[in-house]
């Protein structure tokens, strides 16, 4: 931890009396160029970071009320999205990723989670078998999500830490989850924010952990669990940041308090439907070593570049490069010089940084410290089929 | 001189004239064809730069008033709908012509129209749908 500069109670009594020192991460970059690490962790209490990407694993819990006669749903559909409702009577799940019955990969459950946000109205279908204490087996109309009783986002897996870049080296077109992706390498892609990234800039998660507060879709959620997929154990360089994908995290928040700016329903051309969601997580300068984590950026942050023509889970690395040089727009790959772009937009993430420092500011928002800690190792099982006796 | 993307609408009856060549012949139209869509007895349509002087583009276009060939600009074909553009940056994967580009300091995405070859790659690649093309 090195030298101990503030605790959460201390941080939490300078945002009551309107009194903290918050800033970006960009800015807190800038301040470290200016006067040095040291000095920058003395004066600043909180640094904000943010991410706004394409998360596939999210999802809505939503609870519908009770009709008169009541129904058990069985069979749920919203707009003709199918959402899982083997739940409680008027539970049901409504899962990102899931496509439409009738409109095909274009609308899927994040635009219907989109939709109740912007408080467009969303049709519900719902059949069931009856029972005595559940007669009605049908029930169908429209509603919006002020009138439901609860709706909160519950996305298992959010807010990787690191993630590859992909390329493309065979001779056609690849429609990914990481966008089209060229013949012979014509481009590469990429998918965080790097330097404003919430895990990079606490890369052993000594600050986010279950219950931690966070800015999620435009409101305020938190971290639920470790995300599916967590995976401490990819190999790290000397500061603890991963070199590729590694940490994730689980987060709950309630989607009444969420906004379109922050969270976006998207498609991947024959690949299908995602869900942008805008993430920002406030990191306290409680030590030096936090404060040299929050100094990381783009130049000192690696990642791979693999060949997504390879349908393996293995694909090949064609090599190593920093986020500088993919935010640059030019990486060279086996011997060219390929175009990169981005997939994550640093420009939402910036706005989202600059939001929770708002709201710090405006005594909106106050840290909490993790009610239990994210685990610091384990790794990814493979699914491949086992001997039964 | 200045370029100028144009889009020929060619009725059927039409497509057996050599526009292309008159444009450059008697006009002296420097023209590069970005795309071409022309089949016998069918409604074509043709998406070219071209490169003139002022008054010889607009004796061009006379003519080709004339020969009743519908033009549009290209410049206004090419729509990206910068309120609802979350500016990720998806769609510059797969501009070659360099018209789409995001980039340091304000990563918000800068469209070029002068660089646009109605490729529509831009349009399949948009997560969010908010790129649309007329051609």
């Amino acid at each position: 931890m090195g030298e101990r500069y503030r605790t959460y109670q201390e941080v939490n009594e300078r945002i009551r009396e309107r009194k903290a020192v918050v800033l970006t991460a960009e800015e807190y970059l800038s301040l470290v160029d200016e006067k040095g690490v040291s000095a920058a962790a003395e004066r600043v209490d909180v640094v904000t970071t943010g991410t706004f990407a394409p998360m596939c694993s999210s999802g809505a819990f939503v609870n519908f009320g009770h009709s008169d006669p009541p129904i058990k749903m069985t069979r749920v559909s919203l707009n003709d999205v199918p959402a899982y409702a083997g739940l409680a009577a008027v539970d049901a799940y409504i899962g990102a990723t899931e496509v439409s019955e009738s409109r095909g990969l274009e609308y899927g459950g994040a635009h219907v989670i989109e939709d109740l946000v912007a408080r467009r109205p969303v049709h519900l279908k719902a059949t069931a078998y009856g029972t005595d204490c559940y007669p009605r087996r049908e029930f169908e109309g429209d509603l919006y999500l002020d009138d439901l009783n609860q709706a909160f986002l519950f996305n298992p897996r959010n807010c990787y830490q690191n993630y590859a870049a992909a390329t493309n080296s065979s001779n056609r077109t690849i429609y990914t989850y990481m966008g089209i992706l060229l013949p012979r390498c014509g481009n590469v892609t990429y998918s965080t924010s790097g330097q404003l990234s919430p895990l990079f800039k606490d890369p052993l998660y000594r600050t986010v952990g279950i219950g931690t507060r966070v800015f999620l879709g435009g409101g305020q959620g938190y971290v639920a669990w470790e995300g599916t997929q967590h995976n401490p154990g990819q190999a790290r360089d000397d500061a603890g940041v991963p070199l590729g994908p590694s940490g994730t995290l689980s987060l709950i928040g309630d989607l009444k308090g969420m906004n379109t700016g922050f969270l976006r329903a998207c498609v991947f051309e024959a690949y299908g439907v995602s869900l942008f969601v805008g993430i920002g997580v406030a990191v306290p300068v409680l030590d030096s070593d936090l404060a040299s984590s929050l100094a990381i950026r783009d130049h000192q942050i690696f990642t791979s570049v693999f060949d997504y023509s390879v349908p393996s889970r293995s694909r090949p690395a064609l090599r190593r490069v920093s986020y500088a040089e993919l935010r640059s727009g030019r990486v060279e790959l086996e011997g060219k010089t390929v175009r990169t772009a981005p997939l994550s937009s640093y420009h939402k993430a910036r706005q989202i940084t600059g939001a929770l420092k708002d709201w710090i500011l405006q005594g909106r928002f106050f840290l909490s410290e993790p009610v239990a800690n994210l685990p610091l190792e384990g790794t990814v099982k493979a699914l491949d089929p086992k001997e039964v006796s | 001189m200045s370029k100028t993307r144009i889009i020929l609408d060619f009725q059927a009856d039409s497509t057996e004239k050599p526009i292309t060549c008159q444009l450059v012949r008697d006009y002296g139209l420097s023209v590069n064809i970005l795309r071409a869509k022309i089949e016998p007895d069918q409604a074509g349509r043709l998406l070219m730069e071209v490169e003139a002087p002022r008054d010889a583009l607009e004796k061009a276009l006379d003519f080709l008033a004339e020969e009743g060939i519908g033009v549009r600009f290209m410049e206004k074909e090419l729509r990206v709908d910068k309120e609802a553009c979350v500016n990720c940056g998806a769609c510059t994967a797969v501009c070659g012509s360099g018209a789409l580009v995001i980039g340091a300091p304000e990563w918000e995405l800068v469209f070029n129209a002068e660089r646009c070859v109605a490729c529509e790659l831009c349009v399949e690649a948009c997560p969010v749908r908010v790129i649309s093309v007329n051609f």
